[in-house]
């Protein structure tokens, strides 16, 4: 299973599942992210850790561990084609599938 | 946290008769919303700062400003930790959820206005779902609402989705703050009832009820707030949280519940919080004035993290503004900190002037104004750094430090913020450890706390100087480096040192704590507001000034009885002044305590008189050179060449020389690691509110600066050194 880790910098893609520790899975959800949630892997700190998502708007930086705990898909082509009107997350490139 | 049945009870507080109590406001919201600014606007800048019940997380609780007056009541308006749900983990959420909901000690709020970030609306949102479930009245601020720019959120449309008003609000510009002020007032006379009905899955539907059986009576209001409690209780109990006063059938109930459809292979946590996001993602486009969800560009902030957390560009910006804090800590507050020194002087010589000798004048001279020059001396460095951290924070420039240097920080053990207290430790401890407070667990805070005296502060410099000058010679290894700056630089680097690994041993030994996942948030650029600043600033002085600044005052006098008193019988007449006084302290308290003292400390080379100095440091470090300089009856002078070059004089009774650079470099470990500063130690116990943490602090520094001394010291005897 793919995760927000293996993201390249700058691809989008749909959450799958959240796992890990109980407290963060519960932050990570209310911070809106659940499944089929779109998400950026933004950028990485230079020192190669933590890394910068965008979820919703937002700038979060989370532990390159934790980010191993969130698995993601490729965005779905129609959702992809309708994020002009759909598009929740700002700074997303236009049409950078996210790693199959 | 406690128990949601004070959530029922009335306030505590014995109303005085013919006194209408204030009606009580509360300021909710997450983080970095405006909550303060809109907060400072509300009460028109006159909030009293203190604690909440327990805890060290500030308070700040001011007077509705501009009510209108017809038959109106006071109104408090109490500002509340930010928090991004209800669910609580940390001490700080806790609080958070106490203050509005009203548990605990807190009185029960009359009501919430709910600050919300209109470019972040739906998450915001979450916040208020939750507190409109829990039939908190609410009157929601859609804050920030020109960042929104042209598909800002509707108030009405909000408003009319959960039955609560909605004001769209400025709190930088003081757009919408009086319609604000309206809509609370209307609210205090008639309580706006929200209402919400998310469309639960039924399993969790039955899940929620059998926790809400569970609920004791005295927490039960009606079945929407019950059920809405036992939600808040599925997704808050764990087998190992820290909530206090759960009755133990609703824990062991939420903990079956828990387990019974873990087995059934759910998710209770993902299935409340996804239907809460559902029921919003599917109401979130009719919110907005474009009609679709759409969060506001962040390309302004996009830009600036390109440069500012740019792996070249990002580290060197960092360098800048690090090392222009750290100077100004150093060179800025120099001059306040000689006048305040000045001032006290004068005083000291005028109040001299003005009583009679005896006692009584020496402790007013000596011990009280000498003790309050000693408390605001501090004054200038922490207005200075929380100038720097309020600009830092504002601005969200902090976030970014967080994030460039969590990497390292989080190898010690440390969270990214505590780097900038720990450099500040540097130049002193005491604001170094009220600056700990820009973190928001408490296990945090406590690990930087112990381990911020162990940065070389500016009071140990004069200690390093004199002893380096006394005892080692001008001479320079391999022809070319000076020895004495050598032992200077190396003496910071040592304590750097010692500092980093105490942090990685005591976070892993000591402040264990639980583990909580480090989810930072980066907000946007944003122009630094002055006035949220210099306020803080202020309270942050005033609170130093009145809890720590009396105990540094008492520790201060007592300080000066032991060094000065009982006073020789007879002295013969003709004794000069120095030699009156090196009888003074010699035979002082505190003198006796330094020869009693000498057993312990002989093993790392100290005699009885560097014993008295130490006890005399403890006052501030660098009172150690006046000390000694009253013990061998030079002088209470800043000079120190008399004193140094009587040190270098002194032999012991074979007629060798008392120190050595041996000694030097024992003394000068010890005075690196062993946190003996009342000053310190007053304000961990202030800002941690016990004892416990400023005895372990004291005793871990004192054993390790010991052990430290005695192998520099026993160790180069050894190896042939003297």
């Amino acid at each position: 299973m793919a995760t927000l880790a293996d993201l390249p910098i700058g691809a989008s893609a749909t959450v799958t599942s959240i796992g890990g520790e109980r407290a963060f899975r519960r932050r990570m959800m209310e911070f809106g992210l659940l499944p089929g949630t779109t998400i950026e892997l933004r950028r990485v700190a230079p020192l190669g850790d933590p890394v910068e998502i965008r979820v919703r708007g937002a700038a979060l930086s989370i532990r390159r561990v934790e980010a191993r705990n969130i698995g993601v898909a490729a965005l779905p082509v129609a959702a992809m084609d309708a994020r002009a009107s759909a598009a929740r997350d700002v700074g997303m490139r236009p049409s950078l599938p996210a790693r199959p | 946290m406690s128990t949601p049945s004070a959530a029922t009870a009335s306030s505590p507080k014995a109303e005085r008769p013919g006194v209408v109590a204030p009606r009580r406001v509360v300021i909710v919201g997450n983080p970095n919303v405006g909550k303060t600014t809109l907060f400072n606007r509300l009460t028109n800048e006159n909030a009293k700062v203190g604690n909440y019940p327990g805890v060290t997380v500030e308070r700040r609780v001011g007077r509705l400003d501009g009510v209108s007056g017809h038959g109106a009541r006071d109104v408090d308006v109490m500002d509340v930790p930010g928090a991004y749900s209800l669910s609580a983990r940390s001490a700080e959420e806790q609080i958070a959820i106490s203050a509005a909901l009203g548990l605990d000690e807190n009185p029960k709020p009359d009501l919430a206005v709910v600050v919300v970030d209109a470019g972040q609306l739906v998450r915001n949102l979450y916040l208020v779902l939750q507190l409109v479930e829990l039939e908190v009245p609410c009157v929601v601020a859609l804050n920030m609402i020109d960042e929104a720019a042209d598909n800002a959120p509707r108030p009405d449309a909000v408003a009319r989705l959960f039955g609560v008003v909605a004001v769209p609000t400025n709190g930088r510009s003081g757009l919408g703050v009086d319609e604000l002020v309206r809509a609370i007032e209307r609210a205090l006379e008639t309580p706006p009832r929200g209402s919400v009905e998310v469309p639960y899955p039924a399993p969790l539907r039955a899940d929620v009820d059998r926790v809400a059986d569970a609920l004791p009576s005295a927490w039960r209001v009606d079945v929407e707030r019950d059920r809405a409690l036992a939600r808040w209780a599925l997704v808050s109990i764990d087998a190992d949280d820290e909530l206090d006063g759960i009755p133990p059938q609703l824990r062991e109930r939420a903990l079956d519940v828990q387990r019974e459809s873990a087995r059934a292979g759910r998710d209770i946590d993902q299935e409340i919080i996804g239907a809460r996001y559902a029921f919003l993602d599917a109401h979130a486009a009719s919110l907005f004035a474009r009609g679709v969800d759409e969060p506001p560009s962040r390309a302004f902030s996009e830009k600036l993290d390109r440069v500012l957390i740019h792996p070249v560009y990002g580290f060197a910006i960092f360098l800048v503004v690090m090392m222009v804090l750290f100077q100004s800590l150093f060179t800025w507050a120099d001059p306040g900190i000689r006048f305040v020194e000045r001032t006290v002087l004068a005083l000291q010589v005028f109040a001299a002037d003005q009583l009679s000798g005896g006692f009584f004048r020496d402790l007013v001279v000596e011990g009280v104004l000498g003790g309050v020059g000693n408390v605001i001396v501090f004054v200038p460095q922490i207005l200075l750094l929380f100038l720097f951290i309020g600009l830092l924070e504002d601005s969200g420039y902090m976030a970014r430090v967080a994030y460039l240097m969590d990497r390292v920080m989080r190898a010690l053990g440390l969270h990214g913020r505590a780097f900038v207290p720990m450099l500040s430790g540097f130049a002193c401890a005491i604001p170094a450890i009220l600056a700990t407070r820009t973190m928001e667990r408490r296990r945090d805070r406590l690990l930087t706390m112990l381990v911020i005296p162990l940065m070389t502060c500016s009071a140990r410099l004069p200690v390093y100087t004199l002893i380096i000058a006394a005892l080692f010679p001008p001479t320079r290894a391999f022809g070319w480096i000076p020895v004495q700056g050598l032992l200077m630089v190396g003496m910071y680097l040592f304590a750097t040192t010692v500092a980093l690994l105490s942090a990685f041993v005591l976070g892993r030994v000591v402040v264990k704590g639980r583990k909580v996942p480090l989810i930072l948030e980066l907000p946007p650029y944003r122009l630094p507001k002055l006035g949220t600043t210099l306020r803080m600033m202020w309270d942050r002085t005033r609170s130093f000034l009145t809890e720590a600044g009396t105990v540094i005052l008492a520790c201060t006098i007592a300080l000066w009885i032991l060094l000065s008193h009982p006073k020789p019988d007879h002295l013969p007449p003709g004794t000069s002044p120095a030699v009156a006084a090196q009888q003074t302290i010699a035979g002082s308290y505190g003198g006796r305590l330094g020869k009693a003292l000498e057993p312990v400390f002989r093993p790392l080379g100290f005699d009885w008189k560097i014993d008295v100095g130490l006890l005399g440091a403890f006052t501030a470090r660098e009172v150690f050179v006046s000390t000694m300089g009253l013990v061998y009856g030079t002088g209470e002078t800043d000079d120190p060449a008399p004193l140094r070059d009587r040190m270098r004089a002194e032999t012991r009774i074979d007629g060798k020389p008392a120190y050595t650079p041996l000694t030097g470099l024992s003394l000068m470990v010890f005075f690196a690691i062993a946190c003996q500063c009342v000053s310190t130690l007053a304000t961990v116990r202030r800002e941690t509110k016990s004892l416990r943490w400023p005895v372990f602090l004291f005793a871990y520094t004192g054993v390790l600066a010991w052990s430290a001394s005695f192998l520099v010291y026993q160790g180069g005897k050894l190896l042939g050194l003297r």
